[in-house]
């Protein structure tokens, strides 16, 4: 008998381990759910944890409003596939003012529709634990995040005061009005994230594979036209080109990269020649445009 | 050809090492290294192309990146503390615990080995072996890593000479010896960080080296969950309970193995019954082992509930108690208050515990031992512990998971001490009948509202393991 236990089926045990915890831990616990390849091997993690039971929490998908159209579709059938509860919620007032990422510029629109809109459904449902589906491979600043990670009354991080994380006894003790978010997935790299998806067959949004898509040169990113909303004289400049999606976010902060690669065979193998970090991608600045707006913003808020 | 290459790579195993040694040591560039070339070799793998081997001292700017991350961070003032790392070969998929040398280091350290089934010994050949790398080896072995690298580095300085090595190397084994570490395995390599010389690559200047490269060490070592010589331990976690007719109990399997139709035996009720399915997932399974996440159920209707503990019946029995000897490691800035009630949990259980007594205060550097009355920050302590319940555990020499706890602080809820324990009192329900433990209110947490609900605790300890405690304001 061979007890050796493949890296892939390594991390998923130590994934389903945090996600029970929780579970067993808290009163309120909510999984956010943001449509992304992440997103779906954590969902996928958490219906193994209580197999043949039902996952124990509801999920929650912030919604900016300006997510990819395809998206919301994915969204919509793995929720009703599964029959698991999904909360959408949004910032009413942001978005009846008309905020978004082409008049307010990505930094405004982020902190309203993404920050304070995430920040105020916690609240409002009483959540106490919140996962993530974070890697610590995405960025420097997560390698040293605890995979149960403390956040204070006004949900806020501190990084210098994190407390020590050891063997796999977590510390699951919080106070009043305090909250923990956690990362099961800290400890995957992409590439395992892929692997993984293919060996599970775990259903993925499709515009993580390439195909002719309508999109515009905005700086160097490639920017797909997704809806109308994209002003009138950059939609005019659309081009259809062979691309993919490395991140999915919204659509006009969301830069495709040329690919041919339509399997998931293929993105991995892209993935071991690339240089560039899939976090390369995401959040093209528009700001310098929105400078006015975002004074006005400022003092409106 | 590209389906192949992922049918083989998914099957690769996961190990965890912790790097010891300062940024004056080059563990920074070694991690570069380790990071960097090992990506290049994973594409030469895929392009079944050879490169030339890296010679001279080429290439350094690449590993500029990472050394300015650690910049940034010491910039912005945030605690350096343990960073988590990744790397992967065709053959393993790596975990770098990777902690600073100096500052906090035993807390550091300790949070980062405590997962660790390896640790590098970083050692600037031009230094030898020093007071750090003795209070590493220390520490290393208190956390029961079994495998240990010790890697000279910084031979390119010293023009590649093999006595310099030598000398350290058979100083170092005398040493190590003498100190009675039970470390499994023990590798000694040369190396330079900065040339890439021993590290990736074999090096052609020192021939007079036959040994393996220290990525070859990485990806051969064994993994101790391999093996399935440990007695079945899994802390139960979780009732998975979708309807009447299945109730499941879910867990990391600690330790062992277990086979359907094994006879159990769950503590610390001690009732017993037969394994009738294992899950692992959604896929049924005929064994489990650890350090999977699974589900059981028993043949048996018996009361299981989180924070018991399955065992196998044919195997030998963890102990049950509630009086322990343990190593304690102080990781709060506010020092152990004796007396005090803190919450322990250990496994999938969480008890009040109080420190009855500091036996001793160990010395990391050399391993002696003192007399001491309180227990702050980095210090490490042989203390006496008793707990509200039973705790069903190991001793940590037996078992890293069930003989590990960790101690919160009721009060500010962070995590003060990281435990190790020691051995464990048998339950003795006429214990300490006599003995008077004063607690305040205050500084524990409560507030005198909170009178009602502590009688309420009292009774319910007083009724699972004998002990009475009266509480008044």
């Amino acid at each position: 008998m061979n007890y050796n236990l493949s890296h892939l089926r390594a991390l998923e045990a130590e994934s389903i381990e945090i996600i029970r915890e929780v579970a067993a831990e808290f009163s309120a616990p909510v999984m956010l759910y943001s449509i992304g390849k992440d997103s779906s091997v954590m969902a996928h993690l958490a219906k193994k944890a209580f197999y043949p039971g039902k996952v124990p929490f509801p999920l929650m998908h912030i919604d900016s409003k300006w997510k990819f159209s395809e998206m919301i579709t994915f969204r919509d059938n793995f929720a009703r596939e599964n029959d698991w509860e999904l909360i959408v919620e949004y910032n009413r007032k942001a978005y009846e003012e008309g905020v978004g990422p082409f008049t307010h510029g990505s930094k405004i629109h982020t902190e309203l529709m993404k920050t304070r809109a995430l920040l105020d459904a916690l609240q409002k449902y009483g959540f106490d634990a919140a996962f993530g589906g974070a890697r610590r491979d995405e960025e420097k600043s997560r390698a040293k995040e605890r995979i149960f990670s403390f956040r204070d009354r006004q949900q806020q991080w501190e990084p210098r005061n994190q407390r020590p994380e050891l063997w796999n006894i977590y510390n699951t003790r919080i106070g009043k009005g305090e909250s923990i978010r956690v990362f099961p997935l800290s400890n995957w790299t992409e590439i395992d994230i892929w692997q993984y998806i293919r060996h599970e067959k775990i259903a993925v949004v499709p515009l993580y594979f390439a195909a002719e898509r309508n999109v515009v040169d905005i700086d160097g990113n490639l920017i797909l036209v997704d809806d109308m909303r994209m002003p009138k004289e950059l939609r005019e400049r659309a081009v259809k080109r062979r691309v993919r999606f490395r991140t999915l976010g919204c659509y006009p902060l969301t830069g495709a990269i040329e690919s041919s690669a339509d399997t998931i065979e293929g993105i991995v193998e892209e993935m071991i020649f690339a240089t560039k970090s899939e976090r390369t991608t995401r959040v093209i600045d528009f700001d310098r445009e929105a400078s006015m707006e975002q004074k006005k913003r400022e003092g409106y808020f | 050809m590209i389906k192949d290459f992922l049918a083989q790579d998914e099957r690769k195993d996961m190990l965890r090492l912790l790097t010891a040694g300062s940024v004056d040591d080059g563990k920074s560039t070694l991690i570069g290294r380790l990071l960097f070339d090992s990506k290049r070799l994973y594409e030469d793998q895929l392009q079944a192309l050879y490169r030339d081997s890296r010679q001279g001292c080429s290439g350094e700017a690449d590993y500029a990146l990472l050394c300015d991350g650690l910049k940034a961070e010491r910039e912005q003032g945030i605690t350096i503390d343990v960073a988590y790392r990744y790397f992967a070969t065709s053959r393993r998929k790596f975990i770098i615990a990777d902690t600073p040398g100096h500052e906090q280091y035993t807390r550091n350290m300790v949070t980062g080995g405590s997962t660790a089934d390896l640790a590098i010994i970083l050692v600037d050949v031009r230094q030898g072996i020093t007071l750090q790398t003795r209070r590493h080896s220390h520490l290393i072995d208190m956390l029961g890593i079994k495998h240990i690298i010790l890697a000279i580095n910084k031979m390119d300085s010293i023009g590649y000479r093999k006595e310099p090595f030598n000398n350290i190397a058979s100083a170092y084994r005398c040493w190590a010896s003498a100190q009675g570490f039970s470390f499994s395995t023990l590798n000694i390599i040369p190396i330079s960080a900065l040339c890439g010389d021993n590290v990736i690559n074999r090096s052609d200047n020192m021939a007079w080296y036959s040994g393996p490269t220290l990525l070859e060490l990485l990806e051969s070592t064994p993994l101790s969950s391999a093996s399935g010589l440990s007695p079945f331990r899994m802390p139960v976690q979780y009732i998975i309970r979708p309807n009447q007719d299945f109730r499941g109990f879910a867990g990391r399997v600690a330790s062992g193995t277990l086979s359907v139709g094994d006879s159990v035996t769950v503590l610390p009720s001690g009732k017993s019954s037969r394994v009738a399915q294992i899950f692992t997932g959604s896929t049924l399974c005929h064994h489990a082992f650890a350090p999977q996440s699974v589900t059981i159920v028993l043949e048996d209707q018996i009361d299981i509930s989180r924070g018991d503990m399955i065992v196998r019946s044919d195997q030998q029995q963890p102990a049950v108690g509630q009086r322990l000897s343990a190593l304690m490691v102080w990781m709060d800035e506010v020092p152990l208050e004796a007396e005090r009630l803190y919450y322990l949990k250990q496994g999938t259980t969480t008890v009040r515990a109080t420190v009855k007594s500091i036996d001793y205060l160990l010395d990391i550097n050399s391993g002696g031992k003192s007399h001491c009355n309180t227990l702050s920050l980095n210090q490490i302590a042989g203390v006496e512990l008793l707990c509200s319940a039973p705790l069903v555990c190991d001793s940590y020499s037996d078992n890293r998971h069930t003989g590990a706890f960790i101690i919160i602080d009721p009060m500010s809820n962070y995590t003060s001490a990281a435990g190790i324990i020691l051995g464990v009192q048998a339950t003795d329900t006429a214990i300490d009948n006599q003995s008077v433990i004063k607690i305040s209110l205050s500084q524990n947490g409560f507030s005198a509202e909170d009178i009602e609900l502590l009688n309420h605790f009292c009774r319910v300890v007083e009724s699972r393991c004998g002990i009475t405690i009266n509480c008044t304001e």
